[in-house]
């Protein structure tokens, strides 16, 4: 097994041989979730502490039944300020909850980077669950998860980000996990909010879904958010999703097997149509249920990376 | 009292010197320079020392009045005699800011206090910094103020700098501007790049620098003034003030040491000690700053001092202030970096840490002529060392430079004939002035 590191902050560091390591364990772990006691010893004893400075039920929820599956014990910690607003510090937060016994903290946090500094200071692992528009490893490795459950290998494969790329840390961690694994990306979204910088990074950027579609493997549909309008980046919702939506026409232009993704949660009628998002291309839920399998996976390698 | 500092080699740009030779101060002027008494009060051995004129820092933030915990006037002129720099002219982004003929005073009687280097202030452009209405520059010259800037928070209006422009040419005082159009550098934290693109961290494009530098040199060639831009980061800023100068336009300019040192790739470090504005930009950029001072287009090295408490400093990338303390490392890191490889002479880096700031603040100082202010930094050239924050003199140590190995460290610093920094005795028993 070729795992030995205490954290995961990103995929961007990671080899492809690491991050082959993830997937094969979760595919190990998937198989728990079938079991009618959906539990296994490995963590018993050790304990996750999930730090969310940011909102978000459906990972902490994910990270807290993962860890109970590993029979770990859970803590969650949910704070929606942090210390750009008076109070402790984020470094003083983790190194308290750390000397509780804390085992893994598994971080979500607003600003980039977030993870990566307290990864200095604690003895105890951390995974990064999501540092603002940075890295979201876990996201990532649950969508390449589920595209290699499908497609047997990434090799090969062209896979289309559709959205918000800018401020988005599912589309960069895709991005590097995808490009290790030797599959094709291609970006699509508005001028505004797809860097065309990443083409410099070998990666194809296209501001028109109509173009590319026929020749995708995988789309994976990114939430927009209505503060990027809001904020002017684009002119409105309505635009956007004539432009960049995805419905049954669209889907009907691509391939017969093309897998359709959402990392959730969805505006339905904008980004993705019901009848797209319920549709026979679509994964949406296999993708929620690996995420129990990949974080298992995160979980169970940095305690075994120290 | 008099002084005389034996054997080390001279380097006076303002004088074409570059020689042995012995120098002789008294009654806080430059007496001779080779003629020498023979049995003067005090005498330094500067043999394989570098004697210099004392470095002018032009761009420094005390934080005194209003946020002493980061710096007061007193640690920061000891932090600049700690550094060689026997003046600094301070910022006037303070609380409140300095913007009338008392609060400049306030900074000069605070300096004299300190009785180490000696601090200038420099006062605001327009009332309290805020954009809107030009502040009292005869008071602010009376009281002391060398030239005028509103530091962070540039002149947005450019009517009204233009008309700053042409005010400050009655009192023959550069007008200093930061040059940052705020729409373009709206949340960024860093330079607008491929590492920002990586990082997912919000960036300030080189264009939000080159603007403003274009609309000030426009204002400069219309008004005559004398216009002075700040810590220049850009290539495109160099390429702009090169042209301007070839045109004839009065324009000057500086360059911080982190801006002709560091890259915008030490931020995936995500160390907040690499948080600076404007932010540390490519290694094209590095290449043509340090090309600019080579040639003449940039004309002076300012640290751009910006002291933060560690409970500031140390906490998000995303939500640390923007800053780097600077007085102590400016010397060894232009030496190491610029002088070591050959970009410049010796002589040339006088020019750009000492003579000639004096010259743009308009002091009688950067030369060693006689009659001179005897301003002078003795400097052990030969010797490596580690730069270590913890023996800084400042009271704040966000410096991204904490251990690298440099050249270039202070001997003696001696403002007014009086030696007010010796690199081998404790602060305590220092020489005060006058």
């Amino acid at each position: 097994m070729n795992w030995t590191r205490r954290h995961l902050l990103g995929l961007y560091d990671l080899s492809a041989e690491e991050i082959n390591t993830i997937l094969d364990t979760a595919a190990s772990f998937k198989e728990v979730s079938t079991r009618s006691i959906k539990k296994v010893p490995p963590l018993r004893g050790r304990v996750v502490a999930n730090l969310f400075f940011e909102p978000s039920t459906r990972t902490r929820i994910s990270f807290e039944l993962a860890a109970s599956r590993l029979s770990a014990d859970v803590v969650n910690f949910e704070k929606v300020t942090s210390s750009a607003v008076k109070g402790e510090t984020l470094k003083d937060t983790a190194r308290n909850i750390e000397r509780m016994g804390v085992d893994i903290v598994v971080v979500r946090h607003s600003a980039p980077g977030a993870p990566h500094r307290l990864a200095e200071v604690l003895d105890a692992s951390v995974i990064n669950a999501g540092d603002g528009p940075h890295e979201h490893p876990t996201q990532a490795l649950l969508d390449i998860f589920t595209m290699r459950e499908h497609k047997d290998r990434l090799e090969g494969l062209t896979v289309a980000i559709v959205g918000d790329i800018a401020h988005s840390r599912v589309a960069r961690s895709n991005i590097w996990g995808l490009q290790k694994l030797g599959a094709k990306v291609i970006l699509v979204g508005p001028s505004t909010l797809v860097p065309g910088g990443f083409r410099e990074l070998g990666v194809e950027v296209t501001h028109s879904l109509d173009e590319v579609i026929e020749r995708c493997d995988v789309i994976n549909m990114l939430r927009i958010q209505l503060e990027r309008q809001e904020g002017g980046l684009f002119p409105s919702l309505r635009e956007y999703s004539r432009m960049f939506g995805l419905n049954r026409e669209r889907v009907s232009k691509a391939k017969e097997d093309v897998l359709i993704m959402h990392p959730g949660p969805m505006n339905r009628g904008v980004e993705i149509t019901p009848q797209v998002a319920d549709g026979p291309h679509s994964v949406i839920l296999e993708q929620v249920e690996n995420g129990l399998a990949v974080r298992m996976a995160a979980m169970y390698l940095v305690t075994r990376g120290r | 009292m008099n002084l005389v500092i034996k054997g080390g080699r001279v380097v006076d740009p303002a004088n074409g010197v570059d020689k042995v030779l012995d120098v002789y101060l008294s009654d806080g002027k430059i007496a001779a320079l080779g003629n020498v008494p023979s049995n003067p009060d005090h005498t330094i051995d500067a043999t394989g020392l570098v004697v210099v004129p004392g470095l002018v820092d032009m761009h420094v933030h005390l934080r005194e009045p209003g946020n002493e915990e980061e710096e007061t006037i007193a640690s920061g002129a000891e932090s600049a005699s700690a550094g060689g720099i026997t003046s600094c002219a301070c910022m006037p982004n303070t609380e409140p800011a300095i913007d009338n003929e008392a609060a400049a005073e306030f900074v000069i009687l605070q300096s004299r206090r300190a009785g180490r280097s000696n601090v200038f202030p420099i006062g605001a452009v327009t009332k309290g910094r805020k954009g809107q209405q030009l502040a009292e520059m005869g008071g602010l010259v009376r009281g002391g103020a060398v030239a005028f800037s509103d530091d962070g928070d540039p002149v947005a209006n450019a009517e009204l700098l233009r008309r700053a422009l042409l005010y400050a040419k009655m009192f023959d005082k550069p007008v200093i501007n930061h040059c940052e159009n705020k729409e373009l550098a709206e949340r960024g934290v860093m330079n607008a790049g491929m590492v920002s693109m990586i990082l997912g961290l919000p960036g300030m494009s080189s264009a939000s620098e080159e603007i403003m530098v274009a609309r000030d040199l426009a204002l400069a060639e219309i008004t005559g003034g004398s216009l002075h831009i700040a810590h220049v980061s850009t290539a495109g800023s160099v390429e702009l003030i090169r042209t301007a100068k070839a045109r004839g336009i009065r324009v000057s300019c500086e360059a911080a040491p982190h801006h002709f040192t560091l890259t915008d790739k030490c931020v995936e470090t995500f160390d907040p000690n690499y948080k600076v504005n404007p932010p540390l930009r490519t290694a094209a950029d590095v290449e043509a700053i340090k090309e600019g001072l080579a040639d003449g287009t940039i004309d002076a090295i300012a640290s751009d001092h910006a002291p933060h408490t560690q409970e500031e400093k140390d906490v998000e990338f995303s939500f640390a202030p923007f800053g780097i303390i600077g007085m102590e490392t400016l010397l060894p890191l232009t030496y190491t970096e610029l002088v070591l490889p050959g970009v410049i002479s010796l002589s040339r880096c006088v020019e750009l840490v000492s003579t000639n700031p004096a010259k743009i603040l308009r002091l009688s100082k950067g030369t060693l002529s006689p009659g001179a202010d005897a301003d002078i930094t003795i400097i052990d050239t030969q010797t490596q060392w580690e730069i270590d924050v913890s023996k800084f003199r400042s009271k704040s140590r966000n410096c991204p430079f904490h251990g690298c190995k440099v050249h270039g460290r202070v001997g003696y610093t001696i403002v007014s004939g009086k030696v007010v920094f010796d690199a081998d005795v404790e602060s305590a028993t220092w020489e005060t002035f006058p």
